[in-house]
């Protein structure tokens, strides 16, 4: 560069604490960051990123059906990300929400499959029972290394996923396929009774009601709990945890039980309320899209919430932008740049851009002291 | 069909299936060893697998698709480096975020291409001389280019890392980046370098799927080798030569299923899918239960953001 001009540079300067407006503030920011950043990437395409946004958001919230079809999705992905949410509260990665999800929903249609003539108050039951059972057995799975052997726990929950859908694959492919159902990996539909009821003409199931209750146990349990309170120190200081006497390894198994539990209770719901039968699309990746709601909501369970009625939306809307030529993918591609941007948004919140000439060498190391750059 | 061609041909296939998982892990291994942890694999590998289809169907070059591939595993990887070298953001959490985004912008941006055939794609050039060595020659040395380069990508990551000042330099910032600092060594910037150059080399990775291995485009084509490969890092512990023996270990299982049916024994092909992934936690729980007596050889600062005081 010329020796006359000015060199500026941008510079991150540290700033605490995080003002609590810019707490609040930031998944809204990201939210909208993360548009424009998907409306570049439409535009780049050849679509009109305002047309297929409003198409979008038509599809989600612009009639009563697309609400309740919103809340509809928003139930698998509140149940899983509450799960993903309470065990990111101990720095524990629960990467494998879809295959717990999975197995739920396979033993639940296990128990539908097995008792056809069961009324509803016994078959129920044992369904939800049964999901919660398996959901939180297939995260123990991955539980029982990380905490007596210390095995990340991302990597085996993630494998866990494969292993769960290509069982559901083998079920609907082989023993489970009803002969009825014309070569489609299909299993036979359950009875009536072992259907979970849904709200008025809306397809919206007892499925919110469950996402409902736990948010609230799980608000009360993590804050007038022991284990709540247990939770919370071996999340931020596993050291001072341990040396307070707190079990480290008792906690993981239960929080990863509980996390399972739920996503379990989530492939329940879905395979009983919305499916009625086992297939193999349960799930557009619900267990996945859970993890961006969970960090979204900040691991607040009424967040969750909230943001999974959103995601919903997103995913509802992103059916609607098919018609417009869209691919499903570019909901995925708008999800990933999400977790993009709450991540940014939150990162940026901690310090203050500035722009300062850095005219020489000394300039430069001056600079360098303040932290990290970013220079053009 | 012999015996020992039975066996020859299960090798050779352990050595291109463990190929993908081989370009990916190194690439791993290399951001982990400079400090810096990228869970985004599997997303860049997905981003280089349909990167390079496109450019290779548009063109009708490989080479260009190649080319295409390293600069968007390096891209993805970029972002990654700029979350977490820059604005020090959970390198877990980012990682995860790139996975999601690559997976979402392959299926995207591969829309157009679903079973589109390519007009070319890498073949097998049996080395002159090399290939004619009994069982080795036929193992090893009957396969396409891209594999003679991850031959050399090997032995020449292992020079660098152990024999050259600069492969010292990105240990030391893997390490203890204080020090490196203190002595004068870039941390930022040999951060980045690494996070992006192990980026290329996932694409790469994705690359050799869609324009060797199964010359295609199938949305999440990549079906958990990224992830594989993370496990693999840890099972190499960052040692460029194991993170080779390991890959042509899962390569030799992914490949057993298809054998395994071919010799007519009757297991259902989704119990023989499931292998990879059973054999990966298998194998973690033993590695991680064997090398937690002593302490853990990962790079100290593994995952920790470093920051200038």
């Amino acid at each position: 560069m010329g020796k006359g001009l000015i060199r500026l540079k941008l510079v991150f300067e540290k700033r605490d604490p995080v003002p609590v407006s810019y707490r609040v503030a930031s998944p809204v920011l990201a939210v909208l960051l993360a548009l424009v950043l998907g409306a570049i990437f439409l535009a780049a395409s050849g679509f009109s990123p305002l047309g297929v946004y409003l198409e979008m958001y038509r599809g989600a919230f612009g009639d009563w059906y697309g609400v309740s079809e919103t809340l509809v999705t928003a139930i698998p992905l509140a149940l899983c990300g509450m799960g993903i949410a309470l065990a990111g509260r101990m720095l524990l990665w629960n990467v494998g929400a879809e295959g717990q999800f999975h197995m739920g929903a396979w033993a639940a249609a296990w128990v539908a499959l097995s008792m056809p003539d069961a009324p509803a108050w016994k078959v129920l039951p044992l369904m939800v029972l049964a999901g919660v059972a398996a959901g939180a057995a297939w995260a123990l799975l991955a539980a029982v290394p990380r905490a007596y052997v210390g095995v990340s726990e991302i990597i085996t929950t993630l494998m866990l996923n494969y292993v769960a859908i290509n069982w559901i694959e083998y079920l609907v492919h082989g023993p489970w396929r009803d002969p009825a159902s014309l070569n489609f990996p299909l299993s036979a539909p359950f009875s009536d009774a072992a259907r979970l009821p849904m709200f008025g003409y809306t397809r919206i199931h007892w499925g919110l009601v469950f996402a409902i209750i736990a948010a609230i146990v799980i608000d009360l349990t993590l804050g007038r709990t022991k284990w709540g309170y247990e939770v919370k120190i071996i999340g931020e200081s596993p050291r001072a945890a341990r040396y307070a006497g707190m079990s480290i390894e008792r906690n993981i198994i239960i929080t990863m039980a509980v996390t399972g539990a739920l996503a379990g209770l989530a492939g329940m719901a879905e395979v009983s309320a919305i499916a009625g039968r086992m297939t193999r699309q349960l799930s557009p990746g619900y267990g996945y899209s859970a993890i961006i709601v969970a960090w979204l909501a900040k691991l607040n369970p009424y967040g969750v919430l909230l943001v999974s009625a959103l995601f919903g939306g997103l995913l509802v809307g992103g059916y609607s932008a098919q018609f417009l030529g869209v691919s499903a993918a570019s909901v995925n591609m708008l999800q990933g740049l999400m977790l993009f941007c709450v991540l940014a948004t939150e990162a940026l919140g901690r310090y203050r851009l500035r722009i300062v000439p850095a005219a020489g060498s000394d300039g430069d190391s001056d600079a360098d002291r303040q932290g990290a750059r970013a220079d053009g | 069909m012999g015996n020992s061609s039975m066996l020859v041909s299960i090798l050779a296939a352990a050595v291109s299936s463990g190929t993908p998982i081989l370009f990916a892990a190194l690439g791993e291994l290399i951001a982990e060893s400079a400090g810096v942890m990228n869970l985004g694999v599997e997303g860049m590998m997905l981003a280089g697998a349909v990167t390079g289809f496109l450019a290779s169907v548009r063109t009708g070059n490989l080479l260009l698709g190649v080319v295409a591939a390293l600069l968007a595993g390096g891209l993805l990887a970029l972002l990654h480096a700029f979350m977490c070298i820059t604005l020090k953001v959970n390198q877990v959490v980012s990682g995860l975020a790139l996975t999601l985004f690559g997976t979402g912008v392959s299926g995207y941006l591969g829309k157009s291409v679903i079973g589109v055939p390519l007009p070319n794609h890498f073949t097998s050039v049996p080395l002159p001389l090399l290939s004619k060595i009994p069982l080795v020659g036929q193992v090893l040395f009957n396969h396409d280019w891209l594999v003679y380069l991850s031959f050399l990508i090997v032995p020449a990551l292992w020079y660098l890392f152990y024999r050259t000042r600069p492969g010292l330099h990105l240990r030391a910032v893997g390490e203890s980046p204080q020090t490196a600092d203190a002595l004068g060594v870039n941390v930022f910037r040999i951060r980045y370098v690494s996070v992006v150059v192990g980026g290329m080399l996932a694409g790469l990775g994705g690359a050799y799927l869609s324009l060797a291995y199964a010359p295609s485009w199938i949305e999440n084509m990549t079906a958990g080798r990224g992830w594989i490969a993370v496990a693999l890092v840890i099972f190499a512990v960052w040692n460029p030569v194991r993170a080779l023996a390991g890959s042509y270990l899962f390569g030799g299982v992914d490949a057993m299923g298809f054998r395994i049916q071919a010799l007519g024994v009757r297991v259902p092909s989704f119990f023989l899918k499931m292998m990879p992934y059973v054999f990966t936690i298998v194998v973690l729980i033993l590695i991680t239960a064997s090398s937690s007596k002593q302490s853990s050889r990962a790079p100290e600062a593994l995952g920790v953001p470093y920051e200038r005081e």
